[in-house]
């Protein structure tokens, strides 16, 4: 009878304990990507400033370290900031280089190897639906035209959705530098985004294409 | 389990009251912000 108890009660708190755990998952790892970006926009708005500083002629030794070449952005780090506009105007994250687990767990991540923002091909996004801030939860609710706009070292580029698709997990033909077409050769600058889909599943993948729409200087 | 700490608490039941809720939340925080961060990245449960 005292087993029977015991076990019981071990019971009700493995189960308590999960919980928490489920709890955790989806709003304890939000602090935790919300920290990561606080750094990571803190990174861009200095790289942003000295370019800033480097148009209008501020000191030539600024303008020498500020000019990265922004082909070599190491894992982990800050490469672009996105806004999407029709998700809020607060809507602001900084996208990382990379798509390894440890990456996504700081923002939406490039796919190293895919075209630069701007660049002829394919800009391929990734980025979390659940857990870790979610910042593509709602892009199932983007609709044709919609802006993406990504603000690079060197200029903003707008982007406006294009279409959406679901696909299965190992249809990697969506990040082809002309998406489904493996062999053509890329003429214009698009945008790939790529979340789980449905949300709190990992089943399909939920793809939204962006073409790129204005390209604006930063002086 | 329960019953054993609940007779180990001192005072009475409004004091042991008080301090189950203490043990609970320190329990709690010690799980949200010590032990679930630190096995996270350990699980599988990356799927984006």
């Amino acid at each position: 009878m005292r087993t029977l108890r015991a076990i019981g009660e071990l019971g009700v708190a493995v189960g308590l304990v999960l919980l928490l755990f489920y709890a955790y998952l989806l709003w304890g790892t939000d602090s935790y990507t919300e920290g990561q970006q606080r750094a990571l926009q803190r990174q861009l708005d200095q790289v942003f400033g000295q370019e800033l500083g480097h148009g209008s002629g501020d000191g030539s030794a600024h303008g020498k370290t500020g000019k990265q070449p922004i082909g070599k952005i190491r894992l982990g780090h800050a490469l672009a900031l996105l806004r999407i506009p029709r998700l809020g105007v607060d809507y602001k994250y900084a996208i990382v280089e990379g798509v390894g687990p440890e990456e996504l767990r700081k923002g939406p991540g490039h796919y190293p190897g895919t075209a630069l923002p701007g660049q002829i091909g394919n800009f391929v996004i990734s980025g979390h639906r659940t857990t870790y801030a979610a910042p593509f939860k709602k892009i199932d609710e983007l609709r044709r035209g919609d802006e993406i706009v990504v603000d690079a070292a060197e200029a903003r580029y707008t982007y406006r959705v294009d279409r959406k698709e679901i696909v299965d997990p190992t249809d990697l033909a969506v990040i082809d530098p002309v998406p489904r077409h493996p062999s053509r050769r890329p003429s214009k600058a698009v945008i790939t985004m790529t979340t789980c889909h449905p949300e709190y599943s990992a089943r399909q993948r939920l793809i939204v294409y962006g073409v790129l729409a204005k390209r604006e200087e930063r002086t | 389990m329960y019953g054993f700490i609940w007779r180990r608490l001192p005072g009475g039941t409004a004091a042991r009251v008080v301090a189950s809720l203490l043990l609970i939340g320190a329990v709690a925080a010690l799980l949200w912000y010590v032990v679930f961060p630190w096995l996270t990245p350990l699980l599988p449960l990356d799927a984006i």
